[in-house]
């Protein structure tokens, strides 16, 4: 591959002058029914003009309440209890309500997380933009305020500028949308810059193409830059600074690179060592007797010769359930009314065929639209083929109905996206686990319970987690009970829907180990549905990679890894952030 | 406060003191923490409210005169003392007489059976009614939708107290049951159409699928999945429709359409004393405060309620 990944060149003035922003002994707390809850406990960080810096954290580490009030815009409850925030000298902690109307927007630009929501509907995009700029008194005059919206909105990558301020925000794409985003908040040309998670909600090559203009951007303009962000592959690549933070805490700051490289404090370390990237490999079980743990990059040389050896067992293996899913043609049409009685397709899937071997990982990649999921849907028997054929242990399940079809779901099990919405909140942990097993009539009352508590050993939750509620527990633990319940009626194969998406890195790494674990140890057949390329390299055998219903490119993943053929692959792999990037482990 | 730990590291890398943020394992569970519904956390948020507490002792209250008025009363509501008719308060006879000369307090304790009757029991017809159509209609969708919905528009479109007085002025008799069952006719469309909205955003959630992929049939998806978990904005309404139906009730009754003469309720008694009013206010404004704080307990029972179990403060993420 390529190197394409952009170095942060250090800018002349980050190395002199006094800093833009000083943060001292920031502390922020919300109040809540039980008193007050401190989200930031004492943060120091310094900025200087021209200068990029990334706080890196997982949820609810304080990285995005410490950004919100630099601007004075902490959502709810949430109050400065003490410290200083000092911005060109002054102290924004003891500005007025006035003043700080005016340092926002005009000094310091500020980029929303999601921008499917942060620009209002009902206003055209050129309404919001001109509306941005006649609050920063960029340009006074309407003929001048229409000017300078078609300029921003130029800058900001849209080329039809002038014809788009017209639409209104439905009619843009997400990347749009963001670029939208983006040119308000640098439309007054504000000496700092805060993108919160700016492009967390978009897809790879979206993300990338978006992240590089903003870099473009802000070094012609001298621009700082506080990014907001989980990802530690995007901090690493797009700031020169980084600040890791872990429970309301600054625990490790300094240059990205050499946090990277060498990161000291145990938490920096352990962020590091659970961030996927292409230089990593596939997880080992622990339970599997003949593989080490942990395969670091240095020592290829023994791994290859472990490698061949773990390929010579697969094929063998393969040989002899080679083709326990097949899936041949699989064709999903959906029929979207239009006005009127009218009609038309959509073809969410259009003639896709792969083969899954008995035990193995197959990961079927792409981005938001590709029909993935709707592949998943498929397999799962939740919608209708409309044509193809899809073939489990030898069995054609597109025709099966009634008892066959009951059967088939013990066999076949999902694992969804969303842990806060695929557990029922009414429901407890033991019911929500037993639910399958009550279903399928299987055992009595007690022989249930006890496989209820072998199935939470199984993904390491404490037994007395039986009588917990959902709303109780974080995404991670649901993630596990989620695995448990689909576990619990012994099925041959297990579809995850982004199974692992929604879950911080740490969190993430921790489930991936679980469902490679229980696949050596169960013999589970996996289909991976995943926007995020990092984690296939993690977990996969083999991936197929889905563009507009169709797969572009399937192989092994160490082969598409190694050499895509496709374009589009290609473009997915360059997409990941801090991909080359190699992290100290 | 930027220190260095190491010799190796550069100028500006910060690495925090290790005892000051010790690291615990990722993601661990908090065993000692006691186990939690959200209907427990429902609770707890109610138990902290004194609106709560205020409107659940009027509503005890309230429940417990309709079940024992001997306690709170030893004279006769029916006891007539004409010299007395209209006349002010005397030992014995705290709010007066009503133009027949009997109690006023008396009439009114007595009186609250029949107007509690007739909130609760249009309140749970309403509710069971508007649940089942509702959720029904919501789960399934397709045709049995459209027809429910199309039905549920005609009645929501007839002012339920207007279609009450149209249907009670033909009905042969007239007990709280019977009014009861005329309100619910006209009011299930409410619960029918919040019920429907619910069970919808409920039914389009993962848990659901989940539970479809488990090979749950879909009735009983419904049953155990849809409806616990899109009941909470019916209790809300539920709880807050208790109380317009007793002023419907009282509606009819001043009307002299509701409950027969003979029943003793606050509606009919406001309505015998209306044609006193201006020489004697107090009999009617004794058995409308009645009417107003039974109530104001209500709708302020379903705000607490709403507010406990609202999903957005439910969720402790």
């Amino acid at each position: 591959m390529t190197n394409t990944s952009t170095t942060p060149q250090p800018s002349a003035a980050a190395s002199s002058g006094a800093p833009l922003l000083e943060i001292r002994d920031l502390k922020i707390g919300f109040k809540t029914q039980a008193g007050y809850v401190d989200a930031v406990r004492g943060v120091d960080i310094t900025m200087r003009q021209g200068e990029s810096l990334a706080i890196v954290g997982e949820s609810g580490s304080g990285k995005s309440t410490t950004a919100t009030s630099i601007i004075d815009l902490l959502p709810g409850t949430g109050t400065v209890t003490g410290g200083q925030i000092l911005f060109d000298g002054k102290d924004l902690t003891k500005a007025s309500a006035a003043e700080m109307q005016v340092i926002r927007g005009r000094d310091i630009g500020y980029v929303p997380q999601d921008p499917m929501s942060n620009l209002n509907p009902v206003w055209s995009i050129g309404f919001q933009v001109e509306e941005a700029i006649r609050a920063n008194g960029v340009a006074t005059g309407k003929a001048e305020v229409r000017q300078r919206a078609i300029e921003v909105l130029q800058e900001a990558g849209l080329a039809d500028a002038g014809d788009r301020l017209k639409q209104f925000p439905h009619q843009f794409s997400g990347g749009m949308r963001q670029r939208v985003l983006i040119g308000i908040g640098l439309s007054s040309r504000p000496k700092l810059l805060i993108a919160d998670e700016p492009t967390s909600a978009l897809d790879v090559t979206v993300q990338r193409r978006i992240l590089d203009h903003l870099e473009t951007l802000t070094r012609d303009y001298g621009t700082s830059v506080l990014f907001i962000t989980h990802d530690l592959g995007l901090a690493a690549e797009r700031a020169e600074k980084l600040v890791v933070m872990y429970k309301g805490r600054v625990v490790e700051s300094g240059p990205s690179q050499e946090i990277l490289a060498n990161p000291q404090h145990p938490y920096t370390q352990r962020l590091v060592a659970a961030a996927p990237s292409l230089a990593s490999r596939r997880i080992q079980s622990t339970l599997a007797p003949a593989s080490t743990h942990g395969v670091s990059v240095a020592s290829a040389g023994s791994d290859d010769q472990e490698l061949m050896a773990r390929a010579h067992e697969r094929e063998e293996a393969g040989r002899r359930d080679a083709d326990y899913i097949t899936v041949k043609d699989l064709s999903k049409v959906y029929r979207i009314r239009q006005q009127g009685f009218k009609t038309t397709e959509l073809r969410a899937v259009d003639d896709v065929s792969f083969s899954i071997a008995k035990g193995t990982t197959m990961a079927l990649v792409g981005e938001s639209g590709s029909g993935k999921s709707t592949v998943a849907k498929l397999v799962l028997q939740l919608e209708p083929i409309t044509s193809g054929t899809v073939q489990i242990g030898g069995q054609s399940i597109g025709a099966l109905k009634g008892r066959d079809l009951f059967d088939f779901r013990r066999r076949v099990q999902p694992v969804f996206q969303d842990p806060y919405g695929s557990l029922d909140p009414m429901y407890s942990v033991g019911n929500t686990i037993a639910e399958p097993l009550v279903t399928h009539g299987v055992g009595d009352r007690a022989s249930r319970q006890a496989r209820v508590r072998e199935l939470l050993d199984q993904v390491s939750l404490p037994a007395s987690t039986v009588n917990r509620y959902p709303n109780e527990l974080s995404g991670g633990q649901r993630q596990r009970i989620a695995v448990a319940r689909a576990l619990a009626l012994k099925p041959d194969v297990i579809v995850l829907d982004e199974a692992v998406s929604a879950l911080d890195v740490l969190v993430q790494g921790q489930i991936l180990d679980l469902l490679t674990d229980l696949q050596t140890e169960l013999g589970l057949t996996y289909l991976f549905i995943t926007h995020d390329l990092a984690v296939v390299r993690l977990v996969a055998d083999n991936v197929a990679v889905m563009q507009k219903g169709r797969i572009v490119e399937s192989g092994t993943t160490d082969d598409i890894f190694a050499s895509p053929r496709e374009r589009y692959t290609q473009e997915l792999l360059e997409a990941i952030p801090g991909a080359n990037f190699a992290f100290g482990r | 406060m930027p220190s260095n730990d190491s010799s190796a590291l550069s100028a500006d890398h910060y690495v925090a003191d290790l005892e000051e943020t010790p690291v615990r394992a990722v993601d661990a569970i908090d065993e000692s923490e006691k186990p939690r519904s959200s209907w427990d956390d429902a609770w707890d948020s109610m138990r902290k409210r004194p609106t709560f507490w205020i409107a659940a002792v009027l509503i005890v209250l309230v429940v417990v005169v309709a079940l024992f008025p001997q306690l709170f009363t030893s004279v006769s509501p029916t006891a007539s003392d004409l010299p007395k008719s209209n006349g002010g308060p005397e030992s014995g006879h705290l709010l007066g007489f009503t133009l027949q000369g009997t109690d006023v307090f008396s009439r009114i304790i007595w009186g609250t059976r029949a107007s509690l009757t007739v909130g609760l029991l249009a309140t749970v017809l309403v509710t069971i009614v508007g649940i089942i159509i509702g959720s029904l209609a919501g789960f399934y969708g397709g045709w049995l939708d459209a027809v429910v919905s199309r039905i549920g528009d005609i009645f929501f479109a007839i002012p339920t107290v207007l279609g009450a007085i149209v249907l009670m002025s033909i009905l042969p008799t007239r007990t709280p049951l019977t009014v009861a069952l005329v309100l619910s006719v006209f009011a299930w469309p409410q619960i029918a159409r919040v019920m429907r909205g619910s069970v919808l955003s409920a039914r389009a959630s993962d848990y659901v699928t989940a539970s479809a992929a488990l090979g749950v049939s879909r009735f009983r998806i419904l049953v155990r999945h849809v409806v616990p978990n899109a009941i909470t904005p019916v209790i809300v309404v539920a709880t807050v429709s208790l109380g317009t139906f007793i002023v419907a009730e009282a509606t009819l009754s001043f009307l002299g359409i509701g409950l027969s003469p003979s029943t003793m309720s606050w509606g009919n008694d406001i309505n015998a004393a209306r044609t006193s009013l201006r020489v004697a206010p107090m009999p009617l404004f004794w058995p409308a405060a009645a009417l107003s704080v039974t109530v104001l307990s209500f709708l302020l029972m379903g705000d607490v309620v709403r507010d406990a179990l609202d999903p957005k403060a439910r969720a402790r993420r």
